[in-house]
């Protein structure tokens, strides 16, 4: 038999027709988990209803509410009328039609892409879309997980299945240790940074190798988040202890019986040993430094220790007019120690980090100290409800606030602020999300891409400084 | 013809996200490359005849005002999932946008919504860049039925595009309707599912 990758296998099972004998043309997929929120539905379910049609399968459904949630005062309900219209249109339809949906108010609320895999929701082996290009992040659990936009949100739910072509395969393998205070976000910012924001465009990558086995479902998550930000669509993680550890006893998933069954073919679901890739990239995990962005790309990295690059230096010249412009934007000199750079703003949220661990890893940094005084706002946004409570458990909330930090909300906040967390012209953050495009957290705003614990460091410092002395 | 010199083009720039509060799926051309396009700042609501048009974007000139391909850069539509991105060029008036390279997500949306994305080599684009610009008024023919893209001097450039999607896109159909003539096949292999995974299905 053909040695197949993890990827393979996962298209392969969920093929129900071809389109055409061509191996790489269109197949139709089926589709486990379909995850939903109010920003990319709202025209699939009119569509759906105006073809007088009716999702497929109803428990392959979930919602939430995330984009355009406040993160405080949620009493008061949402002020803004054209978000809350957003968000009461989820929830009419999702009544209407019989949907779960975790509503503002419900603790287990939060965003979609932390809940899903909190809920054991996301399993090893599914299929699992979202009207979100963030939906990669489930790949950690050995799913094939994409984001789709919203004709194909309503394809799925008239028709459980999706058209889609097969991606050609990459492996990304980061072998060593990380080192101390290296997380998961600085190896996601070290592959964009290596291959690009187009690197993996066409491709689906599989993250393999010791660093990535030694990492929690926590950092898998975050890695695969960040897929898309290297061009692909999907990212993945094979099965290991680690992920059936993470989803023993979690709500959505199997127990018993079927979980040991479970279980027994999960395990089955990484690269056979030889399974050839279109493409093997490898990185040292010894040599990645803590990363920071510069530009207005995720591509636009380096390593807290560096300095802005200058565009002089740059040969071809659409990279160096992107260059330009970028440092205009940002409004930095070129050769600026990354070190001089100093955030009006710092915020750690969002799919990428807002999950337990790297509330955990922020909160270590900023305990028993302050933020620096030219820090106009520095706040936490927890990822969901229920990892906020954890992190109250823990106190983590009370270092913060000892701090200066606000503790908010779950949602998505600031991360792309479509509710009334964002950047004013010009400001500048300390940024734990995964884009730091022009506008991304309000207009004329600089993002700054970090992990959770160089944002926390720069709070701290005033200024982007190397976490490992401050540990 | 109007053309996009810059790379990366991503879909926050295309349709920034205080428009994809609506709950519609039209009128988003107007607010097309927001940030760019107009001096101020916009939000949903305002009539765009009040702002201020920034006179140096290019879809502003004069000469690219009926434009009806696109031509840009590589990794075109990259960033977010948000179907409004190809939604707000459809609306603007664009019907093909060339590139050398698109971002996954958004070249799958273009071809749901009937919007051709069409990829060139580099170096073929980088020709077109010079002509548009050196020739007011150029005219670039797309023939999708014969997959080639001709200049006015007569030069034609072929393209690839999946034989299913241009039989979809020249005949105009239900893409849901279709996958629905397949509605046995889902069944079986959904009950096929339902034993073997059973936790699937809980
Ligand atoms: S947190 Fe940011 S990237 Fe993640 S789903 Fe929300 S808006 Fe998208």
């Amino acid at each position: 038999m053909k040695m197949q990758t993890l990827y393979d296998k996962l298209w392969q099972s969920h093929v129900v027709h071809e389109e055409s004998d061509d191996p790489e043309g269109m197949a139709l997929l089926y589709i486990d988990r379909h995850l939903v929120h109010e920003v990319t539905s709202p025209q699939a379910f009119e569509g759906l209803k105006l073809a007088g049609r009716k999702p497929w399968r109803l428990n392959s459904i979930l919602a939430v509410a995330d984009h355009n949630v406040p993160t405080t005062g949620r009493d008061h309900g949402i002020s803004d009328p054209v978000s809350r219209l957003q968000v009461e249109t989820l929830d009419q339809n999702c009544e209407e039609l019989g949907i779960t949906e975790f509503r503002m108010n419900d603790r287990r609320q939060g965003i979609v892409h932390v809940i899903g895999p909190e809920q054991g929701a996301t399993l090893p082996g599914m299929t699992v879309v979202c009207g979100d290009s963030h939906t990669s992040t489930h790949g950690a659990f050995a799913c094939l997980a994409f984001g789709i936009g919203t004709s194909e949100v309503e394809h799925v739910l008239a028709t459980q299945c999706l058209v889609a072509k097969k991606s050609k395969t990459m492996q990304i393998v980061v072998e060593g240790n990380l080192g101390h205070g290296i997380t998961a976000k600085d190896v996601a910012l070290a592959v964009v940074g290596r291959i690009g924001t187009a690197g993996g465009t066409g491709y689906a990558i599989e993250f393999a190798g010791s660093a990535i086995r030694g990492l929690s479902m926590e950092g898998r998550m975050t890695l695969c988040n960040m897929a898309i930000e290297a061009g692909a669509r999907a990212g993945m993680v094979a099965v290991d202890d680690v992920t059936i550890e993470y989803l023993r006893g979690r709500p959505f998933a199997p127990k018993g019986d079927p979980w040991e069954k479970a279980v027994t073919y999960w395990r089955t679901l990484k690269s056979d040993e030889g399974a050839s890739f279109g493409k093997v990239v490898q990185l040292d995990a010894v040599s990645i430094k803590p990363q920071v962005t510069w530009g207005t790309s995720p591509e636009m990295v380096t390593t807290v220790d560096g300095k802005v690059p200058d565009p002089t230096e740059i040969a071809d010249a659409v990279k160096r007019h992107d260059m330009e412009r970028a440092l205009k934007y940002m409004a930095l000199a070129p050769n600026t120690p990354i070190s001089e750079i100093r955030p009006d703003k710092i915020f750690i949220g969002s799919c990428t980090n807002a999950r337990i661990e790297d509330l955990r890893a922020a909160a270590e940094v900023v305990r028993g100290r302050r933020i620096a005084k030219s820090i106009k706002l520095a706040m936490v946004v927890p990822g969901s409800g229920l990892v906020k409570h954890q992190a109250e458990q823990e106190g983590l909330d009370r270092i913060f606030r000892e701090a200066g930090f606000e503790w908010r909300e779950p949602g998505c906040s600031m991360c792309l602020a479509m509710n009334d967390d964002r950047l004013e012209p010009g400001e500048r953050c300390a940024s734990t999300s995964n884009r730091n495009f022009e506008g991304r957290q309000g207009p004329a705003g600089r993002t700054h891409l970090v992990s959770p614990a160089m944002a926390a460091a720069a709070a701290v410092a005033g200024h982007f400084v190397d976490v490992r002395e401050i540990y | 013809m109007a053309p996009l010199d810059r790379a990366n083009v991503d879909t926050d720039a295309i349709i920034p996200k205080q428009f994809l509060k609506s709950i519609k799926r039209s009128g988003f051309g107007q607010n097309l490359f927001d940030e760019w396009r107009y001096l101020d700042h916009g939000e949903p609501g305002i009539d765009p005849a009040t702002r201020k048009l920034n006179p140096e974007f290019v879809l502003n000139l004069p000469r690219y005002r009926d434009a009806r391909i696109l031509l840009a850069r590589a990794n075109f539509g990259c960033g977010s999932s948000r179907e409004h991105a190809p939604w707000a060029l459809q609306d603007y008036g664009f019907e093909v946008i060339i590139a050398p390279s698109f971002a996954d997500i958004f070249f799958n949306n273009c071809f749901k919504i009937g919007l051709l994305p069409i990829v060139l080599d580099t170096s073929q684009v980088d020709q077109l860049f010079r002509e548009v610009e050196a020739t007011e008024g150029y005219r670039l023919l797309v023939n999708l039925e014969q997959q080639s893209a001709t200049t006015p001097a007569g030069e034609s450039f072929p393209f690839e595009i999946d034989p299913f999607r241009k039989h979809s896109l020249l005949n105009g159909l239900d893409e849901i309707g279709l996958t629905l003539q397949h509605a046995d096949k889902i069944r079986a292999f959904e009950e096929k599912r339902r034993v073997e995974q059973p936790w699937l299905f809980g």
